[in-house]
């Protein structure tokens, strides 16, 4: 078996062959978290259009303003994610901490928004079980919600362990990126399906 | 020969834990798969071996353990049905069939096969392992509370059709819980299998040279992937609409023992398009490892080349392709819009032509071949005659007008049943068999087996192939008995005791299997590398397979079925170099 190649002795090769796995495999998982939203807004089309009426009354309860607000929040977070991520794959360690660490204040941000419109929705005597329109609105913003929470952990989690990352070793900080502009994407669809259309 | 003297690991000897119970080694959690699902084959089997004593012998009390079961005179209670059919389905797709495939099968082969020495994301795979045990304890405590619980209506169906489903008591709620565990398991699963195949195989292992086993499970993973989560989507708002009291699919108007739900503007028929849009992928997801592992087995078992390697590689592409676009054909009878069912009646019809691919490539590999009558060749022999069966049927169901008579009765039953049970399982059985030396380093013994395929292959057909007899009579499949149809149906009674008695033997021949498995762990023949002769690459390696499967990652060579070549031997290894075994013809 001379053509046999050794399992180790490849640092480098291996450390790149890691790293492509690991972004093909949160590419496929953010496939799955895709069909998992579809799920929902698919729920969501098919009962609007079988009661119409209540999306119409519903619509004049949702405060597009804040979810204006909140879109903004979320790009600008895309953003600093971006400049995070291009910062430690330049060696930039430090920009690349802040920048985390913006994201993560941004991401925060949006869901104290988040919270001040729940919380409005329910001083209106408007809950989950109000109507169809309701529900999902509470289950589809209610599970994007969770995934932001989860993506500011992740990012989190990230600056503990800054320390680690650099310019030969920064998966995490892509994969994390990833995920989060993920949850950038998945407002952007529900922002107008929800509030505006 | 071509097995290199591959050394042990050089690794430390891990401990008994990190062994054994929190293990990330592939081939650990393959075998922790295939031993969960096992157990849990034998207790959904059993649970519908009481609905049938309570159709051969309605209202009688069941022998032995019938007093322990249900108090009383011992009789199946006819409040119990829903809940005996729902659990033994919920537990053969979700907690035998996909994990034996996928968890433990998948698990077990895909490293060894791509010729790697584990899988991708190692922690993930066993976090996969352990969210299905969250999944197994959750189920668990729901068959006890259903045994247990006084009401009547303690699930729906394993399609958990609404509104039943959001109103039926509360053993629901605990099998909600358990399929979305279930769910993330198979998507954690799937992405680390999909990421193994793709970006692992070993040097000249080219896609169109990788075994069909590891084909079949690459689309499986893909299905997983994109039709789980939709199931989850779905499995969420209906535990939503249990706990939280969100509505999505109750309608209007709705009275529960007299009394207003209160909800409105749900629509029911929602339910049913989200959960076939996963559950027909499911289907395929149960069977299309089968079809995998039947190919391997045929191929080697009548020392012949696969007929038609890409034309059976596309065609489970195009299985799975079409297996998305033809969901609600399980739904001509649900009061859809008859224009939207002609629709998926020839999507439906259209999925004969690459399974029919498959049939006449495997018939074709038979063909002329030295067929070796040996174990997993008879099983997988009867995995394509049954899968012919299953499959011929299954097209009466896709024509509209045909189904709305059929929908309803046994004849479905059968269908289904010789698809999963006479397809697929017999396929698991040969696959036991046949990769048995590599998981435990010994052979099954050869004569059980011959005894356990005669026994299966003989009562599973003398139980399922009558049900297509009473199905077409009009015997309804929801009822926990039709002595109340004694006019119509009772001249057919024979044919029911008939079915149950020859379903009591087939639990019965399993002890033979489950008996030549443990003995045979313990005290089998000890197998050498390579038992069969085969040319895949797990058969280059010693038998049991070392912790870390290659010391020295092989090189390919050529495809995986290159047998019959005429040079002293008719096989010739994944990893042999054309110079090392000259030879004439090949493909």
């Amino acid at each position: 078996m001379s053509e046999a190649h050794a399992m180790t002795a490849h640092g480098a090769d291996d450390r790149i062959e890691a790293f492509e796995r690991a972004r093909l495999g949160m590419w496929l998982f953010l496939a799955s978290e895709v069909m998992f939203f579809a799920g929902f807004i698919g729920a969501y089309v098919v009962l609007r259009m079988a009661n119409p009426h209540l999306a119409v009354a519903g619509q004049k309860e949702l405060n597009w303003v804040l979810a204006a607000l909140n879109t903004a929040v979320l790009i600008c977070s895309s953003l600093t994610m971006v400049l995070g991520v291009n910062a430690i794959s330049k060696g930039d360690r430090a920009k690349c901490r802040n920048m985390v660490l913006l994201t993560a204040l941004l991401g925060s941000a949006f869901l104290v928004v988040k919270f001040f419109e729940y919380s409005g929705k329910f001083a209106h005597g408007i809950y989950p079980n109000t109507s169809t329109f309701f529900s999902c609105y509470f289950l589809m913003t209610g599970f994007h919600g969770l995934h932001v929470l989860g993506g500011i952990i992740a990012l989190l989690l990230l600056l503990l362990g800054i320390k680690h990352y650099g310019p030969e070793r920064y998966t995490k900080v892509e994969n994390v990126g990833l995920y989060w502009h993920f949850v950038d994407i998945v407002w952007i669809f529900l922002f107008p399906i929800v509030y505006l259309l | 020969m071509s097995t290199e003297g591959h050394a042990g690991s050089a690794h430390a000897e891990p401990s008994f834990f990190r062994k054994y119970i929190w293990s990330t080694n592939h081939k650990t959690i393959g075998k922790q798969f295939l031993f969960t699902s096992f157990i849990f084959l034998g207790v959904a089997g059993f649970l519908i071996l009481l609905v049938r004593w309570n159709l051969a012998h309605p209202g009688e009390p069941v022998p032995l353990i019938g007093k322990l079961l249900f108090g009383g005179s011992g009789a199946v209670p006819p409040e119990k049905f829903i809940f005996l059919t729902s659990m033994h389905g919920t537990l053969m797709i979700f907690f035998v069939i996909i994990p034996i495939l996928v968890g433990a099968f998948g698990n077990f082969l895909i490293p060894l096969h791509v010729g790697t020495h584990d899988m991708a994301f190692p922690t993930l795979n066993a976090l996969s392992y352990w969210l299905f045990w969250g999944a197994c304890i959750l189920i668990v405590i729901g068959i006890v509370m259903g045994f247990a619980s006084p009401q009547d209506q303690d699930m729906a169906g394993w399609t958990l059709y609404p509104p039943l489903s959001a109103y039926a008591g509360p053993v629901m709620t605990w099998v909600l819980l358990a399929m979305i565990f279930v769910g993330f398991s198979s998507i954690l699963g799937a992405v680390n299998y999909l990421t193994t195949i793709a970006k692992m195989r070993a040097p000249g292992l080219s896609w169109f040279r990788l075994p069909l086993t590891t084909w079949a499970q690459f689309i499986t993973a893909v299905l997983q992937l994109l039709a789980t989560p939709v199931l989850a989507a779905a499995l969420t708002m209906l535990t939503f609409e249990r706990v939280l009291g969100m509505n999505f699919f109750t309608p209007g108007g709705l009275e529960l023992s007299g009394q207003p739900v209160g909800h409105s503007g749900g629509v029911p028929l929602l339910w049913q398009h989200i959960f076939w849009f996963y559950s027909h992928p499911a289907v395929y997801i149960l069977v299309l490892p089968a079809m995998g592992m039947a190919s391997d087995l045929l191929s080697v078992g009548a020392r012949k080349a696969i007929f038609g390697y890409k034309a059976m590689v596309l065609s489970i592409c195009a299985i799975a392709g079409l297996g998305f676009v033809v969901w609600a054909h399980h739904m001509f009878v649900s009061g859809m819009n008859p224009y939207l069912g002609m629709g998926f009646m020839i999507s439906t019809m259209l999925i004969a032509l690459p399974s029919s691919i498959k049939v006449f490539n495997w018939l074709g590999t038979l063909w002329r071949g030295q067929i070796r009558f040996d174990t997993p060749t008879l099983n997988a022999i009867s995995f394509v005659a049954m899968f012919v069966i299953g499959g011929l049927s299954g097209i009466y169901m896709a024509a509209t007008p045909v189904d709305i008579h059929l929908h309803d009765t046994y004849y479905i039953v059968a269908h289904f049943h010789y698809v999963v049970f006479g397809g697929s399982l017999f396929a698991v059985f040969g696959a036991v068999f046949f990769w048995f030396p590599k998981m435990f380093g010994r052979m099954m013994n050869e004569t059980l087996g011959k005894i356990h395929w005669f026994l299966s292959f003989f009562f599973f057909n003398s139980a399922f192939f009558i049900m297509h007899v009473v199905g077409l009579a009009g015997h309804p499949r929801r009822y926990a008995s039709i002595a109340f149809l004694e006019q119509t149906l009772g001249h057919m009674q024979w044919m029911n005791r008939m079915i149950t008695y020859s379903a009591i033997c087939l639990g019965l021949a399993q002890l033979v299997l489950i008996f030549n498995f443990f003995w045979s762990v313990f005290k089998g023949k000890k197998a050498e590398p390579n038992p069969w002769q085969a040319n895949t690459l797990e058969w280059t390696v010693p038998s049991p397979a070392p912790e870390h499967n290659y010391h020295v990652v092989p090189t390919v060579h050529h495809g995986p079925y290159e047998y019959g070549a005429g040079n002293g031997k008719d096989w010739m290894s994944q990893v042999e170099s054309a110079g090392a075994a000259p030879s004439s013809e090949r493909h």
